[in-house]
């Protein structure tokens, strides 16, 4: 495979081509830093104001995977979120890795979106944006650990998505190779773009903020908009445009009664052998 | 039953809204926006319009009475390679009990190719019906291909619930037709259940990483659609005498699919797949060492399970990534989980601790895994785990 920096100058000669500077837009969620859970009692959701925030650890995987694109090819990297007006500040730190644009959905009526109403929303911002060629995604978020945000938005976008992306093997102007992670093992897929992708773990490592950058995340205007900003039909939005709905939440009950194996190290591997195989485990040599 | 019409007299044929709907599904004719009919009612293209031209009836009351058109419980058969993922028979019987509950039939759904012997084998575990799409281009599973196909059987057919496992594929096929019949998705569930006055599936689910229980419905919509995780559910027990029915429907296959599967690789070192193995040999940090990783391979080996990691060891590059559980790694549930020198923060629990057994090794007595563990051994790993390997050989052998 030819380097891409390689190619690049001779794409910029011929610029009636859709430029092959990419313009990607990373999709991040504000998710509590803790584990401690609050919920709304009356409409069965989860309080979000309060707690201490961070950005979706999985997301930041794909900050940084779009920022690794961009200094290959060129283009932009805007970081897009949906939440309450708070979430500017934590997108302002994302600048300071080196995104060069973020916004923000907020409004009333996005507020208790299921992911369909979520996907809709954020669809409705990438259209806003324009000319996107990728979008990227974490796996999942860390609070709802649903992973379906990024296929619903590619599915409201129109565009082909490939989940649990370990590794970009090639991308162009007009189309992406990456590997998926499966269960064991991976696949290869190619897709056209604009396409949508949600990232693992695995294929990246996340850098740090650079001086430079965290001036530039001090002065830079976060873009907040609202449902009409985006056209967005405040039918389809939030709790409105919402299927599923939260009707009871408990904390689930740990009844574990821990039994402990006493002795020296080969009196315990006997006593643990005796009991695996007293419970007819399935050893399945 | 929605609909939605172009007000001709008031439309200019500006063209924004063919541009916003997301199905590409409105044409400009003479000048006027037409609609067509892969409209999925979405309304995106309502708000679009400068001139109010798009009328969009949204009847809240008629919509209730639609929803008896739907009917039976539905199970997609998850297969590769032409194999049955481990999965589905769980499915089948947990939908089995849902759909005698609703007193309707339990089907499956099998795209593929050659697939008549893998249609049989759905019907003993518990399917009434097999919808089958045999079709060279569906050898394999293509997100783009399947989507498709499986909303045309479902805006055909009208199951009231739809399964599928929460597998690598099921949880980017599921949002995907979810996302284009505009209903809902609950995913990851380890419960499902009927309120029968109500006809509703009740589905719940972990979030928080486990720290809380949800239960979600979907009332307005269908059909009402999750995904399950696997290892939860009991597997239905086959019973090759089962009498069933094979469908095969006509449906359109999809042709010039954008997306392509250019390889399947399967890795050698995950011979033995982790989210569906019965018995898993984890290691951390309490090892001490890399080298020390190999007595829980060998521990895996003794007792031919797969081999699983701690986020910690993983990161220090011990061991690959594709071995990691916990919430940045896999979700496992085998009948039996060895945590072996791993303290056990939260992020580790959450993707394990739904083990049938879970067996902890730890010299540390309050190290937190022992909270969540069956069967607790306080101790050094580097004696026990050899000790452990010497009792299996001798005792299996």
């Amino acid at each position: 495979m030819a380097s891409v920096t390689v190619l690049k100058p001779l794409f910029n000669l011929c610029s009636r081509e859709r430029s092959v500077k990419m313009n990607i837009v990373v999709c991040v969620k504000q998710v509590p830093g803790t584990t401690e859970v609050k919920m709304n009692k009356e409409t069965n959701t989860i309080i979000r104001e309060g707690v201490e925030s961070i950005i979706n650890p999985f997301d930041t995987y794909a900050v940084e995977e779009g920022l690794r694109i961009r200094e290959k090819m060129g283009g932009k990297v805007t970081v897009l979120s949906m939440g309450i007006p708070s979430v500017a500040e934590l997108l302002r730190s994302t600048i300071s890795l080196g995104v060069d644009d973020a916004v923000l959905l907020s409004d009333r009526a996005f507020a208790g979106a299921d992911t369909l109403a979520t996907a809709y929303a954020l669809s409705m911002g990438i259209k806003k944006i324009g000319n996107t060629d990728l979008v990227i995604c974490g796996k999942q978020a860390t609070d709802g650990d649903t992973a379906q945000v990024g296929p619903s938005l590619a599915e409201k976008l129109g565009w082909p998505h490939t989940t649990y992306v370990r590794k970009i093997e090639e991308i162009t102007g007009d189309h992406i190779r990456c590997e998926r992670m499966t269960e064991d093992g991976y696949e290869v897929i190619e897709m056209p773009l604009p396409a949508v992708i949600t990232v693992v773990k695995e294929i990246n490592e996340p850098r740090l903020p650079s001086l430079k950058n965290m001036m530039r995340a001090k002065k830079a205007v976060i873009s907040v908009w609202t449902a009409d900003d985006v056209g967005a039909d405040k039918n389809l939005c939030g709790l409105k445009g919402s299927p599923t709905q939260v009707v009871s939440t408990f904390v689930p009950e740990h009844e574990i009664k821990s039994e402990m194996i006493e002795g020296n190290a080969a009196e315990q591997a006997k006593k643990l052998a005796d009991k695996l195989l007293s419970m007819r485990f399935p050893i399945c040599r | 039953m929605a609909s939605i019409r172009i007000i001709t007299e008031k439309c200019y044929g500006c063209r924004l809204c063919a541009g916003t709907c997301p199905f590409g599904a409105i044409s400009i004719i003479d000048k006027k926006a037409v609609i067509q009919d892969n409209c999925t009612l979405c309304g995106a293209c309502v708000s679009s319009c400068k001139f109010n031209a798009i009328e969009f009836i949204r009847d809240e009351t008629s919509e209730a009475a639609d929803l008896s058109q739907y009917k039976g419980v539905w199970v997609f058969g998850e297969q590769k390679d032409g194999e049955i993922a481990g999965v589905v028979p769980e499915l089948l019987g947990e939908g089995r009990k849902l759909a005698d509950q609703l007193n309707v039939k339990l089907a499956a759904v099998l795209l593929g190719e050659d697939m008549e012997a893998a249609a049989k084998k759905l019907i003993s575990y518990g399917a009434d019906e097999v919808y089958l799409v045999d079709h060279p281009s569906l050898k394999r599973f293509n997100d783009e291909s399947y989507a498709d196909i499986l909303t045309q059987l479902i805006t055909r057919y009208k199951p009231e619930i739809v399964l599928m496992g929460a597998t690598t594929y099921g949880r980017s096929l599921g949002p995907r037709v979810a996302s284009r019949l505009n209903t809902g998705l609950t995913a990851d569930c380890t419960k499902l259940e009927i309120d029968r006055e109500k006809r509703l599936l009740l589905q719940t689910r972990p979030a928080f990483g486990g720290n809380l229980m949800a239960t979600i419905i979907c009332p307005d919509h269908r059909p009402q659609m999750a995904t399950v995780r696997p290892k939860v559910m009991k597997a239905a027990e086959p019973d090759p005498a089962r009498i069933g029915e094979v469908i095969r429907p006509d449906v359109v296959i999809p042709e010039n699919v954008k997306v392509k599967v250019v390889d399947v690789v399967t890795t050698l070192c995950e011979k033995v797949n982790l989210t569906e193995a019965d018995i898993i040999v984890s290691g951390g940090r309490g090892l001490g060492d890399p080298k020390n990783f190999a007595l829980i391979q060998e521990l895996a080996d003794v007792l031919g399970g797969a081999v699983g990691a701690s986020r910690a060891v993983v990161d220090a590059g011990w061991v690959d990534y594709s071995h990691q559980v916990g919430q940045t790694g896999k979700t496992v549930g085998p009948k039996v989980y060895f945590a072996c020198g791993i303290s056990g923060a939260v992020q580790h629990l959450v993707g394990m601790s739904s083990s049938d057994t879970i067996i902890a090794i730890n010299k540390d007595p309050e190290a937190p895994i022992f909270k969540v563990a069956t069967i607790g051994i306080v101790g050094d790993v580097l004696e026990v785990l050899p000790a452990l390997i010497s009792e299996f050989k001798k005792r299996l052998g």
